[in-house]
C-alpha cells in the first residue's frame, strides 16, 4: 500500500487536474471543471489518508521510532559528485501530517467553492489555480532536497499571486497580489542566500545529509561555525536568512504586511492558502531544519522564538480594532502562526525536550481545521450579507443556524476552551514556553486572552449585536447550498475531535514517543484568561451599547495606532519611495538613460558626424577624383620604387 | 652641336610649348589648333627617330581624324566664340603642385638608369615587315591584338551611335 | 651631349604631366579630352623611344603604338558621343555642372 506510485500520485493528480482545467477548462469543460477538480482532489485525499495510515500505524516505525523514509529520489541537476539537486519524496512524521492537512482542507475548499463560486465566469480558471496551488504545496511538503523546497516555495508564491489577484479588474486586488508577491519574493532572497551559505559549507543540498553534517561534529560543522561575519558565525547567518524566507511566507513581523491585503482574493482562497496551508510553510521550513536550529545554533532559535512571540502579540492587538471580518481573521492567523513559531523557538531537541516542537506541529494541525472553518463561515456570511464590514451585520444567528453553530465551535476552539481542539494544542505550547522562557510564556498568556476577546467580539458582532437589516440582501434568503454547508459541518466536527489525538505518539522532533498528559492545574490560568476575554467581549458586543467606544477613547492614541496597524505600511512606503527610489532608483535611471543609452547614441552620432565630414569627398566632380587618383598612383609608385 | 641634336631640341620645345598653349588657351578653337600643332610636332619627332610609318599613322589618324573630330564636336556643342571660364586659383595650385611633384619624382627615377641596349636590330623598319608581323599568327605575331582591336572598333562605333542617337519623337495621331 | 633615350623620355614625361595638369585644370569637357590626347601621345613617344634605343630588333613598341593610336581614336569618338549627350541633357559642357553622381 505504501508504494512509491501511490505516494507520487498524491501531488501529481492535482498537477494533471491543473493542466487539464487550465488548457481545456475555459472553453470545453466549463461548469464541469468544479467536479473534475473536486474528484481529482478526493482521489489525492484518499491516497494521502492511506499513506498516513500506513506510515503511522503500519510500517513507519522501527523500534518505536518514526523513520525518515525516502521512497523516491531522482537526481536532476548534478553540480559535483556530492552536490546535486534531486527531486524526491521524503516521508517523515511532519510531512505525512502535512499531507493529511493539505489534502483535507483543500478538498473542503474545493467542495465549498462549488457553491460559493457558482456563476463566476472564470470558474474553470479558478479551479485550475486551486489545483496548481495544491500540487505546489504537496510538492513543498514532500521535498527531500532544500532546493526542491525552494522551487515549490516559489510555485506556491505564484499560485498565491494568481489567486489573490483573481478578480483582476479590481485595482485593489491587483495591488494586493503584487504586494504579496513582492514581499515574499524579497524574503525569498534571504532564503536563497541562506540556502547557498548552508549548502556551501555542508557541501550538500539533501536534507538528510545536511542535517547529519551540521548536527554531528563533522569537518563541515566546524568550518561553518568557525567562519564568522560581523560577529555571528556563518551558520547563524545562514539559518537566520532561511528563517527570514520563512518569516516572509508566514507573515511574521516585519514581513507581515501582505497578509491582510491578501484578503482581496475570494474567501475560499483565503481559507486554503492564507489560513491553513501556505502561511504555515515558514513554520514547516523551520521544523524541517529543526535539528540544526536546536543542536548547533540555539541563538538563531531564540530569534525565532522572539519574532514569533512579538508577531503574535502585535497581530492580536491590531485584530482587536479592525472592522472588516476577513481582516480580523487575517490578523488572527498571523497571531496563531506566531504561536507556532515561538513554540518551535522554545523547544529543544530529542525526547521530552522536544515538547515545543510537538506542540507547534499539533497547533498547526488543529489551527488548520478551525481557521479554515472560520474563513469558510465568514465566506458564507459575506455571501449572505454582501459586505465584509461588521457594521452591516448582526443578529444573523436566526438566519444562518448552521453557520452560527460551526462558527461558535471554531471560536471556542481558537480561544482554547477545554474539549475543543485548540485547548489541547495551546496547552502544550504554553507548557513548553513555561519550561523554557518565562517572558514568552507571559506574552503568550496575555495574547491568548486577547485572542478570546477579539474572536468573540467578532462572533457577537456578527450573530448577536443587533437585529439584521434585511434591506441589502433581498435575493439570498437561504444560508447556502449543501456544497457550502457540508465542509462547514465536516470541519466543525474536526475542530471538536482532533484535540483528542495523542499527537505526542506520532509527531515529535526525533521520532520517539513523548507522553502528553493534560496538567489540570497548569491549564487553569490560560482558561481563566480566555473566559475573561469572552465575558468582556460579551459585555461589549452582545447587545448594542457604547462601552466599546468609551474604552477605545480611553486608550486614545494607542487605539488609533492599533487601528492604523501601527503605521507599518506607511513606514514601508516611506522607505521605498523616499529612500530607495530617490537614492537608488533615480540615479540608476539617470545612469541608464544618460550613460548607457548615451554611449550608444554617441557612437551613432559619431558615425553620423564622420560621414557628414567625409561625404563631401564624393563631390561628383571628375577633376577632384582625378587628383586623388593621381595621388594614390604616386604613393603606389613610391612604394614600388623604394620598397 | 650637331644638326641632329639641334633639330631634336627644336622639336621638343615645339611639342612642349604648343602643348602648354593648348591647355591654357582661353578660346576653345585655338586650343584645338594648338593641339593639332602639337600632334604635328610629335609626328616630326617620329620622323626624326626614323620611324616613318608611325609618323604617317600619327598624322593620318591623330591629326586628320581625332583633332578633326574634336573640332566637329566643338561646333556641335556651340562652344566657338565665347571664352572658356578660367579655373579656380586653388584648383590650379593643387593641380600644378601635384603635376610638378609627380614629374620630378618620375624624372628622378628615370635619371638613375642608363638604359643599355638589349637587342640590336639590323633591319630597317619597313612597311612590309610591319604588315607581316601584324598578321603573323605564329610565335611573336600580333594577329590576336589585331583582331581584338578590330572588335573594339566595332563596339566603339556601335556604342557611339547608340549613345548619340536622338530619341525618336512619339507619333501622335497620324494622318487625319 | 649625345641625344639618347633619357632626353626623349624627358620630353615624353613632361608632355604627360602637362596633359595631367590640363586634365585637372580645364573646365570644359572637350578641352579635357584634348588633355587626354596629350597624355596618350606622351605614352606613344615612350613606347617608340624604348623600341628604338633598347629593343631595336623587335617590333613590340611599334605595334603597341599603332594599337594605342587606334584605341585613342575609338575612345575619342565615344567620348564625343557622351559629350554630345551631356550637352543635350544639361545644355552645358562644363564639368562642374555634371556632378549628379555625388552624395
Amino acid at each position: 500500500m505504501l508504494s512509491v506510485t501511490n505516494i507520487a500520485l498524491i501531488p501529481l493528480i492535482p498537477l494533471a487536474s491543473f493542466l487539464l482545467l487550465g488548457l481545456f477548462g475555459r472553453k470545453y469543460l466549463r461548469e464541469n471543471s468544479g467536479w473534475i477538480g473536486t474528484v481529482a482532489l478526493l482521489a489525492s485525499t484518499v491516497l494521502a489518508f492511506m499513506t498516513a495510515y500506513n506510515y503511522f500505524f503500519v510500517s513507519g516505525q522501527v523500534n518505536g521510532v518514526y523513520q525518515k523514509l525516502i521512497p523516491l529520489k531522482i537526481t536532476w541537476l548534478q553540480f559535483s559528485p556530492g552536490l546535486s539537486i534531486d527531486m524526491g519524496i521524503l516521508l517523515d512524521p511532519i510531512s505525512v501530517m502535512m499531507l493529511v492537512v493539505v489534502t483535507f482542507v483543500s478538498l473542503m475548499v474545493h467542495i465549498y467553492s462549488l457553491g460559493y463560486m457558482k456563476g463566476e465566469e472564470r470558474f474553470a480558471t479558478y479551479y485550475s489555480f486551486l489545483s496548481l496551488f495544491t500540487f505546489s504545496m504537496l510538492g513543498l511538503v514532500l521535498s527531500c532536497n532544500i532546493f526542491q523546497i525552494y522551487i515549490f516555495w516559489e510555485l506556491v508564491g505564484v499560485s498565491s499571486f494568481l489567486l489573490i489577484g483573481f478578480y483582476y479588474d479590481k485595482p485593489s486586488a491587483v495591488a494586493a497580489a503584487k504586494k504579496a508577491f513582492v514581499v515574499t519574493r524579497f524574503a525569498d532572497l534571504g532564503f536563497l542566500i541562506g540556502i547557498l551559505i548552508i549548502s556551501f559549507y555542508a557541501q550538500t543540498l539533501d536534507f538528510g545529509t545536511l542535517i547529519e553534517r551540521l548536527t554531528t561534529p563533522t569537518p563541515q560543522l566546524h568550518s561553518i561555525i568557525a567562519t564568522s561575519f560581523l560577529g555571528a558565525s556563518a551558520l547563524t547567518w545562514g539559518l537566520l536568512l532561511i528563517f527570514a524566507g520563512g518569516a516572509g511566507k508566514s507573515a511574521m513581523f516585519p514581513l507581515h504586511i501582505w497578509l491582510p491585503d491578501a484578503m482581496e482574493g475570494p474567501t475560499p482562497v483565503s481559507a486554503l492558502i492564507h489560513a491553513a496551508t501556505m502561511v504555515v510553510a515558514g513554520v514547516y521550513l523551520v521544523a524541517r531544519l529543526f535539528p540544526i536550529f536546536a543542536m548547533s545554533c540555539p541563538g538563531a532559535l531564540e530569534v525565532v522564538g522572539y519574532v514569533g512571540a512579538f508577531s503574535a502579540l502585535l497581530a492580536a492587538t491590531i485584530a482587536c480594532t479592525q472592522t472588516d471580518i476577513k481582516r480580523v481573521l487575517a490578523y488572527s492567523t498571523m497571531s496563531q502562526i506566531g504561536y507556532m513559531m515561538f513554540a518551535l523557538g522554545v523547544s529543544g531537541y530529542g525526547g521530552e525536550n522536544g515538547l515545543g516542537f510537538m506542540a507547534s506541529m499539533f497547533h498547526l494541525f488543529t489551527h488548520a481545521m478551525f481557521k479554515a472553518l472560520l474563513f469558510l463561515c465568514a465566506g458564507a456570511v459575506i455571501h449572505y450579507v454582501h459586505s465584509n464590514e461588521m457594521g452591516d451585520m448582526g443578529g444573523l444567528r436566526k438566519k444562518m443556524p448552521v453557520t452560527h453553530l460551526t462558527f461558535l465551535v471554531a471560536c471556542l476552539a481558537i480561544s482554547g476552551i477545554p474539549i475543543f481542539a485548540g485547548f489541547f494544542s495551546k496547552e502544550e505550547i504554553l507548557t513548553a514556553a513555561y519550561e523554557h522562557n518565562k517572558l514568552i510564556y507571559g506574552v503568550a498568556l496575555f495574547t491568548s486572552g486577547l485572542t478570546a476577546f477579539y474572536m468573540f467580539r467578532l462572533y457577537f458582532s456578527i450573530f448577536w449585536k443587533k437585529e439584521f437589516n434585511t434591506e441589502h440582501s433581498d435575493e439570498h434568503h437561504s444560508e447556502g447550498t449543501w456544497s457550502m454547508l457540508t465542509p462547514l459541518i465536516l470541519l466543525g466536527i474536526a475542530s471538536l475531535v482532533v484535540g483528542f489525538i495523542p499527537f505526542g505518539n506520532f509527531v515529535t522532533s526525533d521520532g520517539e514517543k513523548i507522553s502528553t498528559a493534560v496538567n489540570v492545574v497548569f491549564s487553569v490560568t490560560p482558561v481563566l484568561f480566555a473566559v475573561a476575554g469572552i465575558l468582556l467581549a460579551m459585555s461589549f458586543y452582545q447587545t448594542e451599547n457604547n462601552m466599546a467606544e468609551k474604552v477605545s477613547v480611553a486608550f486614545g492614541e494607542f487605539y488609533r495606532a492599533a487601528y492604523r496597524k501601527f503605521y507599518i505600511d506607511e513606514i514601508y512606503l516611506f522607505v521605498t519611495k523616499k529612500i530607495i527610489f530617490n537614492l537608488i532608483g533615480f540615479p540608476s535611471a539617470w545612469f541608464d538613460k544618460n550613460v548607457v543609452d548615451g554611449s550608444v547614441n554617441l557612437s551613432a552620432s559619431l558615425t553620423e558626424d564622420t560621414s557628414e565630414l567625409s561625404r563631401n569627398w564624393q563631390s561628383g566632380r571628375l577633376q577632384s577624383y582625378m587628383l586623388w587618383f593621381l595621388l594614390g598612383l604616386m604613393i603606389l609608385a613610391a612604394v614600388f620604387v623604394f620598397f | 652641336m650637331e644638326l641632329k641634336d639641334l633639330i631634336f631640341y627644336l622639336l621638343g620645345a615645339w611639342i612642349l610649348v604648343t602643348a602648354l598653349l593648348s591647355i591654357t588657351s582661353k578660346q576653345i578653337f585655338r586650343s584645338a589648333v594648338y593641339l593639332l600643332f602639337c600632334m604635328m610636332g610629335v609626328a616630326g619627332l617620329y620622323f626624326w627617330m626614323n620611324y616613318e610609318f608611325i609618323a604617317a599613322v600619327q598624322i593620318v589618324v591623330y591629326v586628320g581624324g581625332i583633332v578633326v573630330l574634336i573640332i566637329f564636336s566643338i561646333f556641335l556643342t556651340q562652344q566657338v566664340g565665347h571664352n572658356l571660364p578660367s579655373p579656380k586659383p586653388t584648383q590650379r595650385i593643387f593641380a600644378g603642385l601635384a603635376a610638378m611633384f609627380a614629374f620630378l619624382f618620375f624624372w628622378a627615377v628615370i635619371r638613375q638608369y642608363d638604359f643599355a641596349e638589349i637587342e640590336t636590330g639590323s633591319e630597317e623598319l619597313s612597311v612590309r615587315r610591319i604588315g607581316e608581323e601584324m598578321l603573323k599568327y605564329q610565335d611573336g605575331g600580333f594577329a590576336l591584338p589585331f583582331e581584338v582591336v578590330s572588335i573594339l572598333l566595332l563596339a566603339a562605333m556601335i556604342g557611339c551611335i547608340v549613345i548619340a542617337m536622338k530619341a525618336k519623337p512619339e507619333k501622335t495621331e497620324s494622318w487625319l | 651631349m649625345e641625344i639618347g633615350l633619357t632626353q626623349i623620355l624627358f620630353v615624353s614625361c613632361a608632355l604627360f604631366f602637362i596633359g595631367v595638369y590640363g586634365f585637372l585644370t580645364r573646365r570644359n569637357l572637350i578641352t579635357m579630352l584634348m588633355a587626354i590626347e596629350l597624355m596618350l601621345n606622351a605614352v606613344n613617344i615612350n613606347f617608340i623611344a624604348f623600341n628604338k634605343y633598347v629593343w631595336a630588333g623587335r617590333l613590340d613598341g611599334v605595334f603597341f603604338t599603332i594599337f594605342v593610336i587606334a584605341i585613342a581614336a575609338a575612345e575619342a569618338a565615344v567620348a564625343i558621343a557622351i559629350i554630345i549627350n551631356i550637352y543635350r541633357n544639361y545644355n552645358s559642357i562644363d564639368v562642374e555642372d555634371a556632378d549628379v553622381m555625388k552624395f
